[in-house]
């Protein structure tokens, strides 16, 4: 691996809700190219991360730095609009719009301003452009007009990062992408986030294993709000200590 | 087209009644009423059905537009093209101020903090000794026109508050399809949703208060012409509750039900209020009954039937 | 204004504020609990004055009409619940507001239309006649003294069944957390219908003690509702402890600002004018606070819901 400068760097992030310590002097950094996958057993801090990451939670200390600018006190908006972009562990769509709107609305943000008034969204071609591009990236595009309350449980998931793709990130944040997918979405969004790789950088907390050593450069283990070992998938797989806190957990 | 055909065939109906047995001057001052309160009907539901901010002030900011009216009567200046951009901005700015505060807060938090804001201008209101107080304030005559009293005849000063109605109706329509409009209902169904593609609400919400107050203004300078009076109960938290039950009478799913939920309201409140002195009785039953088992409101019933 | 006057007006102040407890709490917790917003609670409270003026004014004794019109207003509580809020449980707050909007007018005009509009005395009872001297040369008239005492003791048992009692513990938890309190196997409708009843009857009880020293007539409920509410959105929706102190300092503030605000305002007006604006103005103090204490701490001051 050439030394190249991180897109995301977290330098010493620390949460504590009440007495509990949930991120812990978090350091960790995304590669240009790169998938660096988070895991961790259940309750290790890992969409809390995420949060303090997205911009969702302030975390009580650390930097938080996307292309050497610190962004740890922008609000959420501004981080989307820098070029970072999440989806949700618990699927967070409109059910009300079409797929198309949910991406269009996310083509929106990134087209001049949205203080207009006179002309109907619906039918602005720039932006339908720009969303049918991404549904089609996701493989959604037989769907656009389905409402997104009525997609199926998978359909939602892609539908997420197809709206995520559309604010035209340089970075994606996936919290948990597979989460109750069936197994024939599974290999199909596997593949997907394989495609992405080219064009994204992206940090993926995952909890299907198979998913993380099969997609991911680097992997970092999360446990108790700690960075316990951070590595390539072979090495983590021979990592003792992560052994032991999966191995706990495998037990329990 | 079908969608445009129920509002389409509500304005024509309205354009129309004067010469279809309305035209009596009792009548006339009904619909006027019907079409004022409905203005303020449509800038609601453009807060509550469109960015699903529930405000139980909204009578404060045509209470503002009326009391403009006032104070502008008292001081000598009666002409329509002083009044309505002083009145508008007055509304607007009160819109603005209060709206900046309550947005802070969002849902039961929001319903408290807008009431208490309607409270505070009903006793400012009631505390203007120079403008009646309590009593409220006769007008000396109806607002001027370019220097013309046009706006004596009632016939028109009935197409003045339909033109009226139809502008901002048609306005607050456009608003709510365009970009901004997008924004903010996505905001009603998710606000995470919303920041998380790049927007922050709020001076999207903000802007909303400010246009639904801006027409609530416009709209009390009209109500305070029909009475040729002005008094604190337009301000009280009543009203804001009666416009809330026009909004949602008519169906929240579309701003001309805000209309017909208004023609419905003052109607039904006329031919109740005729029929027997304890109208409210079967008013209130009608209101909870309404709420309980009319969900899709008038707009609903009217609407072509979908799948 | 003098001290005598500032002491005077401190204990009505006390006085009103545990008046507006009593009715505070009970929304509070219906608030807290169920997630109801219960414009109609103030009827209660109107509820309970009537039946009290007029059960006291049937058997001729005071304690008679108070012990009576206890278990009336929980009745009354119990039908409405019964017949109409249970309905609304699951509905979104803008049709708990407009459903029960529809019930204030409802029993508004129907308390008319059974005891008229007239305003309807009740008697103090002998024993608590007459006043006490809180200072040298002051008097302070007994009754009002006790229902601070009244209060404050129902305030105390209060306290003591949230507190100490395995129901109040689930009441508690329900404003909390209520997903939990239905996953632990309670049955949560009873346990709504008991909050629900023992909050109208605290009401009902607040009713009863400020008839004599109040008109009882159509529609007294609807102005200490307004100021419960303001109570329990600065108290922090749930939370009992907050809905007294947030009480006592509206009430505090009320009384105060009606015998200061005039004062200060004689020093920029005409005295006429500044009694009206001042008694405006004393009025609108509480909603100025309660704007503040939502603008810097939106869940209230003791904020019950963590997550």
């Amino acid at each position: 691996m050439t030394a190249r400068a991180p897109l995301l760097r977290i330098e010493g992030l620390s949460k504590r809700f009440g007495g509990l310590t949930v991120t812990d002097d978090v350091w960790l950094d995304v590669l240009p190219g790169e998938i660096h996958a988070v895991i961790g057993p259940n309750g290790a801090g890992k969409t809390t991360l995420i949060n303090e990451v997205s911009g969702a939670l302030a975390p009580d200390a650390g930097r938080v730095l996307f292309d050497g600018l610190d962004i740890t006190r922008l609000s959420m908006p501004r981080r989307v609009r820098a070029g970072l972009a999440r989806t949700f562990q618990v699927t967070c769509v409109l059910p009300g719009f079409s797929a198309l709107e949910n991406v269009a609305l996310a083509a929106q943000a990134r087209d001049g301003s949205s203080f207009r008034f006179l002309r109907p969204a619906a039918g602005e071609a720039r932006l339908n452009a720009a969303a049918r591009e991404a549904l089609e990236a996701v493989g959604l595009a037989g769907r656009a007009a389905v409402p997104a309350g009525a997609l199926a449980h998978g359909e939602k998931r892609q539908l997420e990062l197809a709206i995520a793709l559309a604010t035209r990130p340089r970075l994606l944040l996936l919290d948990e992408p597979l989460a109750g997918a069936g197994p024939e979405e599974t290999e199909r969004l596997i593949a997907l986030l394989d495609r992405l790789r080219a064009d994204y950088a992206i940090l993926l907390v995952e909890h299907d294993m198979r998913a993380v050593f099969a997609l991911a450069d680097r992997i970092s283990v999360l446990v108790y709000g700690r960075v316990v070992a951070t590595g390539a998938p072979p090495e983590i797989r021979a990592n003792p200590e992560v052994r032991a806190a999966y191995l706990g957990e495998d037990e329990a | 087209m079908r969608e445009a055909a129920v509002p389409l065939v509500l304005f024509a109906a309205l354009a129309a009644a004067p010469f279809a047995g309305f035209g009596e001057g009792y009548m006339l001052t009904l619909l006027a009423r019907a079409m004022i309160l409905g203005m303020a009907a449509v800038s609601l539901a453009l807060l509550v059905g469109g960015a699903g901010l529930v405000s139980l002030g909204h009578a404060a900011t045509l209470g503002v537009g009326a009391y403009a009216v006032v104070v502008l009567d008292a001081n000598g200046l009666t002409d329509a093209t002083a009044v309505v951009p002083v009145a508008v901005a007055a509304a607007a700015l009160f819109a603005l101020a209060t709206g900046a505060v309550s947005l802070r807060t969002s849902g039961v938090h929001f319903i408290m903090i807008t009431l208490a804001f309607g409270q505070m201008a009903f006793f400012t209101a009631s505390s203007l000794a120079a403008y009646g107080g309590d009593d409220g304030y006769t007008l000396y005559a109806r607002t001027g026109l370019a220097g013309t009293r046009i706006l004596e005849d009632r016939l028109a000063f009935h197409y003045a508050c339909l033109g009226l109605l139809g502008l901002a109706y048609l306005f607050c329509r456009a608003a709510l399809a365009a970009r901004f409009g997008r924004v903010l209902r996505a905001a009603r169904e998710n606000a995470l949703r919303v920041r998380a593609v790049g927007f922050d609400p709020y001076p999207y919400r903000l802007l909303a208060c400010v246009i639904a107050g801006a027409i609530g203004g416009l709209s009390g300078v009209l109500l305070a012409n029909a009475a040729e009076f002005v008094a604190p109960s337009y301000l009280s938290w009543q009203r804001s509750g009666e416009l809330l039950f026009m909004v949602i009478l008519g169906g929240l799913g579309s701003l001309h039900g805000a209309i017909l939920g208004a023609l419905a309201y003052v109607l039904l409140e006329e031919w109740l209020s005729h029929l027997t002195e304890h109208w409210r009785m079967i008013f209130g039953p009608l209101l909870v009954l309404s709420v309980l088992f009319f969900r899709g409101g008038l707009a609903g019933l009217l609407a072509p039937r979908r799948r | 204004m003098s001290w005598s006057l500032l002491l005077v007006q401190t204990l009505n102040g006390l006085q009103f504020g545990i008046l507006l407890f009593l009715i505070a709490a009970g929304l509070t917790l219906v608030f807290g609990v169920m997630d109801f917003i219960n414009l109609a609670h103030g009827v209660q409270y109107m509820l309970g004055a009537y039946f009290g003026a007029s059960l006291a004014a049937a058997t001729g004794s005071f304690w008679l009409g108070l012990l009576l019109a206890l278990p009336a207003a929980l009745a009354a509580g119990l039908l409405l619940e019964f017949l109409v809020f249970r309905h609304l449980y699951d509905r979104d707050h803008l049709a708990q507001v407009l459903a029960t909007f529809g019930v204030i007018l409802f029993v508004n005009q129907g308390v008319k239309l059974v005891w008229g509009a007239a305003p309807l005395h009740m008697p103090i009872p002998p024993l608590l006649e007459g006043g006490v001297e809180v200072m040298p040369g002051l008097q302070y008239p007994i009754y009002r003294l006790a229902i601070l005492a009244a209060g404050l003791a129902a305030a105390l048992l209060l306290w003591f069944l949230v507190d100490r009692t395995r129901a109040g513990m689930l009441v508690r938890a329900g404003a909390t957390n209520p997903e939990m309190v239905s996953a632990l196997g309670v049955d949560i409708r009873r346990l709504f219908m008991l909050v629900f009843g023992f909050g109208a009857m605290l009401a009902g009880f607040a009713g009863v003690m400020a008839a004599p020293i109040l008109s009882v007539e159509p529609g007294m409920g609807d102005a200490p509702l307004i100021l419960a509410f303001v109570v329990i959105v600065i108290g922090g929706i749930g939370s009992i402890r907050g809905a007294f102190v947030a009480a006592l300092l509206v009430g505090l503030m009320d009384a105060l600002g009606r015998a200061v605000v005039p004062d200060l305002m004689r020093l920029f007006l005409a005295p006429s004018s500044a009694r009206q604006a001042g008694a405006a103005i004393a009025s609108m103090l509480v909603y100025v606070l309660m704007a503040a204490v939502l603008a810097f701490r939106p869940a209230g001051l003791f904020p019950v819901r963590t997550g």
